[in-house]
């Protein structure tokens, strides 16, 4: 356990917790069993008083309520394609019922099977809960923090809505809330974690889509997974965001999805800009030196 | 399995006809180009050990509606001349120490005031990005070196305390010296002019993170062009020969790091070069290199024979007259022309946040290169 925990070690966890510390926790999104409910949007926004905003149409599928931001801590995206279908050379007969068929799928009056080419995918959408997270590092404040659990959480109180987590999450997850200005996201229902009770997402969700535990364990579950749904043809399959090599040390929230990660909206290769601050502040530095060797030269010479 | 296959959904017909039979609502999906796609650190990477030679960028790809992956920023204007007055109040103090240092009493005291007004309107414009006063507070209430906000609003504040002394005492004083106020309000001068560079490039936004080598460069040039035209409005001619070496130093320092960084950019400095960014960054060019012209052209060092007309003679002839006025004109000119290319040169790297954060495609473009994960 000792061990299994020194892991997972994210900065300031568990460290500065003591025996306070709990295991690390976060969210297995398996998309591949994702029906597009949205059970988890409703049942973050009553759980966490989420406002309401956007009631539009959007006309991106039935995605209405687009991304992730102050307002919006779960996010269902629905992706929909129809993707090429033709027919094949000498094969078959009957290209004249093909084709009439195609006809349908395009008036979209043709029910939806598999041989269609047309594909949904939904995911559920969260905070990563990064074990390097930009936002945190970023806060000036230190209203962002790494809580008892491993998970990065906001203290409103304590927000000034200076708005530079917003740009320093490779995610795009936080974002101001209009007329109170401070920034808001995803907490992994703390309240409920402290209570001993699952994040709202996660109870909510019908398929066990999402599903919520201790880190070490869902990338066990979420590799055998993956070699499931491998060995059953869906090559496709592949997990985001496990690997604690990776650009941000791996996500406290990670996914299995069916496509690239940017068909998700998902950065491809996320990396915390906390790892390019050598670079950052050793060129400000070298800046400043050059600014100040080059006006003590403008000085010297003639003098009138 | 080939990579053609390992890109084929299943359920899907598997011969397609090119270019034929392909509807994507909301534009989700153009057909996939055959290869794998390499990623830096292999995050959603096809399958674990996939092909890591394959790291050709694709033409176009694909996005969720087109929707931005990462999100603009979303400070106010207040925010692009915040980085205006703090460089103007650093590369000021810095200019005003070294005045006082060197004896040359008019510069110094004009620099000083200089750095202090920008030093003092510095934090209003914070606090009204804020909202209310406390919130600047909070920032006090820790030291965060991995925060460059952080770690700018202590300089901002330390650097404000010590060009407020020095300010004073060189105004009291003008015989003064310079001493360790002098020093401090330099030291911390130069990094309230350059982290504001930091700020952006410690960010998640393709095109400000990438220029995070040349950015801070490009602040301290356009700092000091600031500071140097601020004090050739203030400084009589004779006192102000510093400033405008200084002043055409820096401008063409600026445009050369720019066009640096542009190149380097590759694909990315479109986020510079077009839109609402583009237009400021051509406003910043032409201010400043028309300021540095003024500047050359008044510029006594041009003009031994008449170098000290001003103060060595009673009397002077109607050209000598007429060649000062003009001097004096272009140096005013020259003053304000960089003043202005300073402020635009900011909101032409602020404005270029916005634009890269919304184009979803330059993060993947990014991010698919093939890049060292730190520097």
């Amino acid at each position: 356990m000792a061990g299994r925990v020194l892991d997972l070690d994210t900065p300031a966890w568990p460290d500065t917790y003591g025996e306070e510390a709990r295991p690390r926790v976060g969210f297995f999104t398996d998309t591949s069993v994702c029906i597009g409910c949205k059970a988890c949007e409703v049942a973050c926004k009553e759980w966490n008083k989420v406002p309401s905003d956007n009631q539009g149409f959007s006309g991106e599928s039935y995605d209405n309520s687009g991304e992730l931001g102050a307002n919006r801590w779960r996010h269902v995206a629905f992706i929909e394609q129809k993707l090429p279908v033709g027919v094949e050379d000498g094969a078959p007969d009957d290209l004249v019922a093909e084709a009439a068929r195609q006809n349908l799928v395009e008036q979209g009056l043709d029910p939806h099977r598999d041989e269609d080419g047309f594909r949904w995918l939904m995911s559920s959408d969260v905070c990563k809960h990064c074990t390097e997270a930009g936002c945190l590092d970023a806060c000036p404040t230190g209203s962002l923090f790494r809580t008892e659990f491993g998970t990065v959480v906001v203290q409103e109180d304590i927000c000034n809505g200076c708005g530079y987590c917003v740009v320093s999450c490779p995610f795009g997850v936080l974002d101001q809330r209009e007329g109170d200005g401070r920034v808001w996201k995803c907490t992994l229902c703390y309240d409920r974690l402290q209570g001993d009770m699952e994040p709202a997402c996660a109870q909510a969700c019908p398929t066990d889509s999402i599903q919520f535990g201790e880190l070490d364990e869902l990338r066990e579950r979420a590799a055998e997974r993956v070699e499931v749904l491998h060995e059953r043809g869906r090559d496709e399959a592949r997990l985001y965001g496990e690997d604690p090599e990776d650009g941000v040390g791996g996500f406290g929230a990670f996914f299995l999805l069916l496509d690239e990660p940017e068909t998700y909206r998902l950065p491809p290769d996320p990396v915390v800009p906390t790892r390019f601050a050598g670079s950052v502040w050793k060129a400000a530095g070298a800046a400043a030196v050059t600014m100040v060797v080059g006006i003590a030269v403008g000085f010297l010479g003639r003098r009138d | 399995m080939s990579d053609e296959n390992d890109n084929e959904l299943r359920g899907d017909v598997t011969k397609s006809v090119a270019g034929e039979g392909t509807y994507v609502h909301g534009g989700a999906g153009e057909p996939q180009p055959p290869a794998d796609q390499g990623t830096r650190s292999g995050v959603g990477r096809r399958r674990k050990g996939g092909p890591e030679e394959m790291m050709v960028p694709r033409e176009k790809p694909t996005t969720y509606y087109g929707r931005p992956i990462v999100k603009p920023p979303v400070w106010k204007p207040e925010i692009p001349f915040y980085f205006f007055f703090g460089g103007l109040a650093g590369a000021s103090a810095v200019l005003a120490a070294t005045a006082t240092f060197a004896r040359r009493p008019a510069l110094a005291r004009r620099a000083w005031a200089g750095a202090f007004v920008g030093v003092t309107v510095s934090p209003l414009l914070l606090v009204k990005d804020l909202g209310k006063p406390s919130r600047f507070l909070n920032m006090l209430r820790v030291f965060k070196i991995t925060s460059p906000m952080n770690v700018g609003a202590w300089i901002l504040l330390a650097n404000g305390g010590a060009t407020t002394l020095a300010a004073g005492l060189n105004l009291l004083d003008e015989d003064r010296r310079g001493g360790a106020p002098e020093v401090l309000a330099a030291a911390l001068g130069a990094p309230l002019a350059t982290y504001t560079a930091a700020l952006v490039t410690h960010s998640a936004i393709p095109a400000w993170s990438e220029a995070r080598t040349e950015m801070p460069f490009v602040f301290a040039a356009s700092a000091t062009a600031s500071a140097a035209g601020a004090a050739i409005l203030t400084v009589p001619a004779d006192e102000a020969e510093p400033a405008r070496r200084l002043g055409i130093a820096a401008a063409i320092a600026e445009e050369a790091i720019t066009a640096l960084m542009h190149r380097r950019l590759g694909p990315l400095a479109e986020s510079y070069e077009k839109g609402a960014a583009g237009r400021f960054q051509k406003v910043a060019r032409a201010c400043t290199i028309a300021g540095a012209l003024a500047f050359a052209a008044g510029d006594d060092a041009f003009h031994p024979p008449h170098r000290r007309s001003s103060l060595g003679r009673l009397s002077r002839s109607k050209d000598e007259l007429r060649r000062a006025k003009l001097r004096n004109r272009l140096s005013m000119a020259g003053g304000t022309l960089l003043l202005a290319g300073s402020v635009c040169k900011r909101w032409s790297v602020f404005k270029a946040g916005f634009q890269s954060a919304e184009d979803p495609t330059q993060v993947i473009q990014t991010q698919r290169a093939d890049r060292p994960r730190s520097v």
